[in-house]
């Protein structure tokens, strides 16, 4: 599209072989047809921007970094400008752009939640000393079995280690339980089996939605009260009507819609969907389907965490299996309906789960939340409507669309409808993913998890952006009225439970750290708070820290707070500050322990 | 607007005073119809807001946030309040976070506005992250001191699809971390610029200067409040570029161009950016 | 469809609202030998062959006729000379054309289709056009299309010619055109020069005069002996510029204003220095949209330089005759009762609005931004249907030869300007110099490579320059700009052929052979 000057540095061979193949199926952006005859122009440009993060991806698997002559090759096939691919290779934690000098993989150790009190420091000690070139990473996904860690590797596939020898379902303690619902094939079928899903009743429910037709599919979700899976707790049933009723999609495949799923499971203590998917992955395919199918949607694109692998897998061979019986392309199951689902890796970017950051992500720029209004119902993905789902809201929808929104409506409470899964993490006896109905409270999800070890002293509700709670708070109903009225929030239901063994000290500078590198660096107030509250918490609350240098810190912490909160663009922002406001609220933390060991 | 195409205006509320402006309007324009000044730094009527710096955040009856008025359309009935509260609290705190990351002593119209809301950016204690960048001259044209970069994008985006569409500046990096670069740190000249200027041109807080304009206040010399601006036409090719002659002691220091011109929406090209050195026989 | 124009580098801040377009969803096609910076944003590039723009014109619109694609009610109600127009084209195959222009046939047939089925589109040219020696045709190639399809005298449709410098419409609005007088106005119409006269107090010749081309032949007949010559420098800037050069050495008298001592001015026999139009004088230029804008002074002129209206005003006066009008703002008043173009534009008007568009015919005028568009009212404005204008492919007059097989065209860089009298001082960083741009192949089959400096000889003389690869270069296009000519005179390369109609030189097709200079022995 435009006169891009591309450097002079080259590619490797390797590096050649792996962007082709990303480009490959769609054509580079500029195509010479004749020595006087050049197709290029915006519009090629524009449908091949979305190949820039898979592109890089292979980049950094070839080669073990992004290089300039492979970050050269892919913005001549893409018609990338190389400032921006750079702007957005330098956005993601799991790529590199300066020569790592090795071309070995890369064990990334998660240093947060759990991990971090489970000793993730000297893991990583352990890992250097036999030699291994160690990442700290944030949350990894993997809090039930701490300390958490992922290889990236070079030129053979990603992995985590655990995966090839603990079965996935060992996550799910309940496994097998007749009352459970979402997970009720965790376990019990072969995931990467579509004839084990048929087998367990797998696209029945695709079927049934056939039968009811799209708008009545629409109306049982919103009458089952569903709402959102991921943290937002919005009614999906809503947000699902909105986009049925954009114009385009199966109705003008020209102006399409989209149905997204929001796997980039990043919050910190969260890790359902990976397990959802893991154990069900048809699952989800066959729910993205009928969204697909609700709201009109011409494809659907999975977005999930590039920290998971196997899920990753799971996804990509249940779509080629669907794919193949029918469940999914043109004319699915004889209709007229037509659907593709085309999965996307993130990269390491905790803001891209905020669901405009995803779609900038998915579209090939930097992963930061665009301002809304308006939302993604009317400009979504590709400035088209879209419905943006977390994958355990849309497992939900198969038995709304087999049992009617009113019977699904009267799981749970009245107004927190169906079960929910829970991520218990840190300080249980039995982590793991649980399914409850709603209307369990705080107390027996730890008795479930086989109760405390030690002593209990705090639980983090809801992930980093969550907040503290303390034993006095254990009949707190885990309900979405429940913890409003406590002022808390179930975000991604994140359940971390510290003893009283825990450094909340250094959990919560940790916190602090961790929204400081996630901010995506867009907007003031996050961008500088984020890095201001992190520094103020090292000096306050770590033995090396300068008390003395804050003038009145409750107050700054207040006016922090504050400020993100009101000012901020995205929901990263408006909660960086929760998890610590709330540890400081409840006098979890001891102000003024270093007051000797201070640094100038 | 209405079934027929024609715009109907929208009446709202700011500060207890009801305004009525054109379709398609922002809250900020609806604030200036009020009469009511606004602090902003990312906003630029040649660009697309980006509403990154967020220091034009108004209260809105029914929003849970505050919203920032630069990019918020202004709708029917809206209830606005740019003086509440909160509003003073998140403009000072935010000028309080730049201020204590950046220089912003020659963001000229920023500083009123750090005096205005009476922020205070030494509040955050001595020696906290900032910038920390070297200055980069790499050519007789721009100097680049992104130690006064406030990440606003604006020169992303004159660079970019604003207006030139020359992509060789894009943001890297992320969170506090995050800078303007070209890829890899490529020196400027060796990048995709064209040094059209216009990057220069948007920059509110002297980060990027040009070279003129850096070595006169380099030998203390640099004295806008005398300079002489005269709207005249560039003298290159036929399009009819409007120009802005800085001028100080009868030579030509800086060229800019009205933003509200039609042909050049404020942006020019090199020759008419630098193209004037033979007026003074150089 | 952006045809033998290259305005990314020669006109951006034009290119930037063609930009907005396209981020708008337009759709672009380049005419071009080259694939220049401006063709990289094209939906689709044509490489034609230098010179064959007549070929390809034509191809274009009989593949639109016999889709049965042309606007046929446009046609019948504004046009004529359809009938012998669709007969001249016939033999125009889009084979034909492919053979003749190298674009392939396809190309051709996406491009006339997706002209002529869009609701809105334009042609936009510049000198790729104009600079052959059969530039009135080239333009009238380009006109036929517009009228085929209707694509003229609408909002967002029209026929667009860019403008290279920034007044050389004012300068046709002021009548600085041999047959003409201010308003465009023609010197052969009694009626016009009376009007002239009576405000001028003396009589206007009614003979046309010589364009600048014809000036240099009358030159070489001694018929004109004495040359004023304002803000201009032939010596560097015309083609075949020794010739040039030998014919004004050769005049009894040669006065030169102009603000540089130019190459031109150093053989004058008289020099005025001038002020800085646009920023040591006051007032107007037009631009390529006909917009009439006030250029301001900034700063004073340096020395004894003086503004342009006075030095005339001086010489008028030492000729005995004394001129009242002596202000801008005077003067300007003065066009304004003479040029019903620009009546409605006051001094106060264009301080106010910033520009206005002629024709402007009264104060409450609001300007004009389109022409032509009498040619969708009922009664045609009260003015004859357009013609169509039959128009034959003859390609550059200076074939290629055995002795000089390449083709050298010329164009602008985006940081230099003309002959770099004015964009010379500027210090920039993107500038690559006096080089010669060679196909890879072209440069294999020589022996040469990138940054090597080369022989360039054409018919009337050679020249040392540095070579540049270029990968985008069709095999036999070599391309140079004409910026230096203190370091190169390029225009030694360039064909003295010459419009007949128009008085344009051929810059754009001349034949060179280019050789590897002898390895320079050493030690």
């Amino acid at each position: 599209m435009a006169d891009l000057l591309i450097g002079s540095d080259q590619a490797n061979d390797t590096e050649r072989v792996a962007v082709d193949g990303i480009v490959e199926g769609y054509g580079p952006a500029r195509v010479e047809e004749h020595a006087r005859m050049v197709r290029g122009g915006g519009q090629r440009r524009h449908e091949r921007r979305h190949l820039l993060l898979p592109a890089l991806h292979a980049l950094q698997h070839s080669e073990g970094w992004i290089s300039p002559g492979g970050l050269n090759y892919a913005c001549e096939q893409l018609q990338v400008p190389p400032a921006e691919a750079y702007g957005v290779a330098t956005f993601y934690e799991m790529f590199r752009t300066d020569d790592p000098g090795h071309v070995d993989d890369v064990v990334h150790v998660c240093v947060d939640g759990p991990c971090q009190v489970a000793g993730a420091a000297q893991t990583i000690e352990a890992l250097k000393a036999e030699g291994k070139h160690v990442h700290a990473s944030p949350c990894l996904g993997q809090c039930e079995r701490p300390v958490a860690q992922f290889i990236q590797g070079r030129r053979r596939p990603d992995n985590v280690e655990a995966d090839a020898f603990v079965d996935p379902a060992e996550s799910v303690p309940q496994k097998g339980d007749p009352g459970l619902r979402l997970l009720r094939r965790a376990g019990r079928i072969d995931p990467t089996s579509l004839e084990s899903y048929i087998g367990a009743g797998g696209y029945k429910a695709l079927a049934k939605a056939f039968e009811r037709g799209a708008s009545d599919v629409v109306e049982q979700v919103v009458t089952s009260g569903l709402m959102g899976r991921g943290g937002a707790a919005f009614p999906t049933g809503i947000k699902w009507r909105g986009v049925a009723a954009e114009p385009g999609g199966q109705a003008d495949p020209s102006q399409p819609k989209y149905v997204v799923v929001n796997a980039d499971e990043s919050e910190p203590g969260t890790f359902k969907d990976r397990v959802l998917i893991e154990t069900d992955p048809f699952a989800v395919i066959e729910a993205t389907t009928i969204a697909g199918f609700a709201t009109g949607a011409t494809k659907g694109w999975i977005y999930i965490r590039g920290e998971y692998p196997l899920a990753t897998e799971r996804l990509e061979n249940a779509i080629a299996e669907a794919h193949k019986a029918g469940f999914l392309g043109d004319g699915i199951a004889r209709s007229s309906f037509n659907f593709e689902i085309e999965v996307r890796r993130g990269a390491g970017a905790y803001i891209c789960g905020e669901e405009t950051a995803l779609f900038n992500s998915i579209e090939g720029f930097r992963g930061e939340p665009r301002q809304k209004p308006p939302f993604p119902t009317t400009n979504g993905l590709f400035d088209r409507p879209t419905a943006i789902n977390n994958p355990e809201t849309l497992v939900n929808v198969l038995d709304i669309v087999l049992d009617g929104g009113d019977e699904f409506a009267k799981i749970g409470t009245e107004t927190s409808s169906g079960s929910k899964l829970f991520c218990l993490s840190g300080a249980v006896n039995k982590p793991g993913v649980y399914e409850v109905d709603f209307g369990a409270t705080l107390g027996d999800m730890l008795e479930l998890a086989g109760g405390v070890v030690g002593d209990l002293s705090a639980v983090l509700l809801g992930g980093a952006a969550g907040s503290f709670v303390t034993a006095d708070q254990l009949d707190l109903p885990l309900t979405f009225e429940g913890v409003r009225a406590a002022e808390v929030s179930l975000g991604s239901g994140v359940v971390m439970v510290f003893n009283t063994d825990a450094d909340l000290n250094a959990a919560v500078v940790r916190l602090a750290e961790f929204f400081r590198n996630e901010s995506c660096g867009q907007c003031v107030p996050c961008r500088v708070g984020t890095q201001r509250q992190h520094e103020i918490a090292v000096d306050l609350f770590t033995p090396s820290g300068n008390a003395a240098r804050v003038a009145n810190p409750a107050q700054t912490f207040d006016d922090l707070d504050r400020v993100m909160k009101d000012a901020s663009i995205c929901g990263l922002g408006h909660t960086a500050s929760t998890a610590l406001r709330s540890a400081l609220d409840l006098g979890l933390l001891s102000i003024g322990d270093n007051e000797q060991g201070g640094r100038e | 607007m209405s079934a027929n195409g024609h715009e109907t205006p929208v009446s709202l509320t700011i500060d207890g005073q009801r305004v009525t402006v054109a379709s398609g309007s922002s809250v900020l324009d609806a604030c200036t119809e009020a009469g009511v000044a606004t602090p902003t730094l990312c906003y630029s009527e040649n660009l697309t807001p980006v509403n990154a710096c967020r220091v034009c955040v108004v209260e809105m009856e029914g929003s849970r946030t505050l919203v920032p008025s630069c990019s918020r359309q202004a709708e029917p009935d809206m209830v606005i309040e740019t003086d509440s509260e909160r509003v003073r609290h998140s403009r000072k705190t935010v000028l309080e976070l730049l201020g204590s990351g950046v220089d912003l002593s020659q963001a000229d119209e920023l500083g009123q506005w750090v005096t205005h809301y009476e922020a205070d950016v030494e509040r955050f204690g001595a020696g906290r992250a900032t910038m920390e960048e070297p200055i980069r001259i790499q050519d007789e044209l721009y100097i680049r001191d992104y130690d006064r970069c406030v990440l606003c994008y604006k020169c992303v985006e004159a660079c970019g699809d604003d207006a030139q569409h020359t992509f060789a500046i894009a943001v890297a990096g992320r969170g506090f971390d995050a800078r303007i670069r070209t890829e890899f740190d490529t020196a400027l000249p060796d990048s995709a610029c064209v040094y059209c200027g216009n990057c220069v041109a948007v920059c509110p807080t002297n980060a990027l200067q040009f070279k003129t304009e850096f070595d006169l206040r380099e030998v203390d010399n640099w004295r806008p409040e005398e300079q002489s601006v005269t709207r005249t036409v560039c003298s290159y090719c036929g399009v009819g570029c409007n120009l802005e002659l800085h001028v100080q002691d009868e030579t030509i220091v800086k060229v800019t161009s009205p933003a509200d011109h039609s042909v050049t929406d404020g942006h020019l090209c090199i020759k008419g950016r630098f193209g004037w050195t033979y007026v003074h026989g150089a | 469809m952006l045809w033998g124009s290259n305005a990314r580098e020669a006109h951006p801040i034009f290119f930037h609202h063609l930009m907005k377009g396209l981020d708008n969803g337009a759709k672009m096609f380049s005419v071009d030998p080259r694939r220049t910076s401006s063709s990289k944003f094209a939906d689709v590039w044509l490489g034609l062959n230098v010179g064959t723009d007549i070929a390809l014109a034509n191809a274009v619109a009989r593949h639109i006729i016999i889709n049965d694609w042309h606007n046929k009610d446009f046609i019948a109600h504004s046009t004529e000379g359809f009938d012998e127009f669709a007969a001249a084209v016939e033999p125009y195959t889009l084979e034909r054309a492919e053979e003749i222009t190298g674009v392939p046939a396809i190309a051709i047939a996406e491009l006339a289709e997706a002209y002529a089925k869009a609701e809105t589109a334009q042609i936009l040219w510049t000198l790729g056009i104009t600079e052959h020696h059969n530039a009135v045709d080239n333009v009238f190639s380009l006109c036929n299309l517009a009228l085929l399809t209707g694509h003229v005298g609408r909002w967002g449709s029209g026929l667009v010619p860019l403008r290279g410098q920034n007044n050389v419409q004012g300068g046709g609005d002021m009548g600085a055109l041999p047959d003409k007088l201010p308003g465009f106005q023609a010197v052969t119409d009694p009626e016009s020069r009376a009007k002239f006269e009576a405000i001028w107090g003396v009589p206007v010749p009614p003979k046309p005069g010589l364009h600048l081309t014809l000036m240099f032949e009358a030159m070489a007949t001694r018929e004109l002996k004495a040359v004023y010559c304002i803000g201009e420098n032939p010596a560097d800037s015309e083609a075949d510029i020794l010739h040039a050069r030998k014919m004004l050495g050769q005049l009894d008298l040669l006065v030169v204003q102009d603000i540089f001592m130019t190459r031109t001015a150093e053989m004058a026999d008289v020099v005025f220095p001038a002020s800085v139009a646009w920023a040591e004088s006051e007032g107007t230029v037009t631009s390529s949209e006909r917009r009439v804008q006030r250029v301001r002074a900034a700063v004073p002129p340096p020395g004894e330089a003086r503004d342009d209206i006075e030095i005339i005003g001086a010489l008028a006066a030492a000729y005995g005759s004394v001129w009242n009008t002596q202000t801008p703002e005077e003067l300007w008043d003065e066009l304004r009762s003479l040029s019903p173009l620009h009546k409605g534009m006051s001094w106060d008007r264009l301080e106010a609005e910033g520009g206005i568009q002629w024709p402007c015919p009264s104060d409450d005028h609001p300007g004009s931004p389109f022409l032509h568009g009498w040619l969708w009212e009922d009664d045609l404005g009260g003015r004859g249907p357009a013609p169509f204008t039959v128009v034959e492919h003859e390609g550059p007059k200076e074939q290629l030869s055995e002795e000089f097989p390449l083709r050298l065209t010329t164009g602008r860089a985006l940081d230099s300007y003309n002959t770099g009298v004015q964009s010379g001082s500027l210090n920039s960083p993107i500038r690559y110099g006096y080089t010669i741009d060679v196909s890879p192949a072209d440069a294999a089959r020589i022996g040469i490579d990138g940054g090597e400096t080369v022989k360039v000889s054409s018919p009337r003389g050679s020249v040392e320059m540095e070579a540049r690869i270029v990968a985008d270069l069709a095999e036999g296009l070599t391309f140079t700009t004409f910026h230096f000519p203190e370091l190169v005179d390029s225009n030694i390369l360039t064909s003295d052929a010459w419009d007949k109609k128009s008085g344009t030189a051929e810059f754009k097709a001349a034949s060179i052979r280019i050789e590897k200079l002898k390895e320079t022995v050493s030690g």
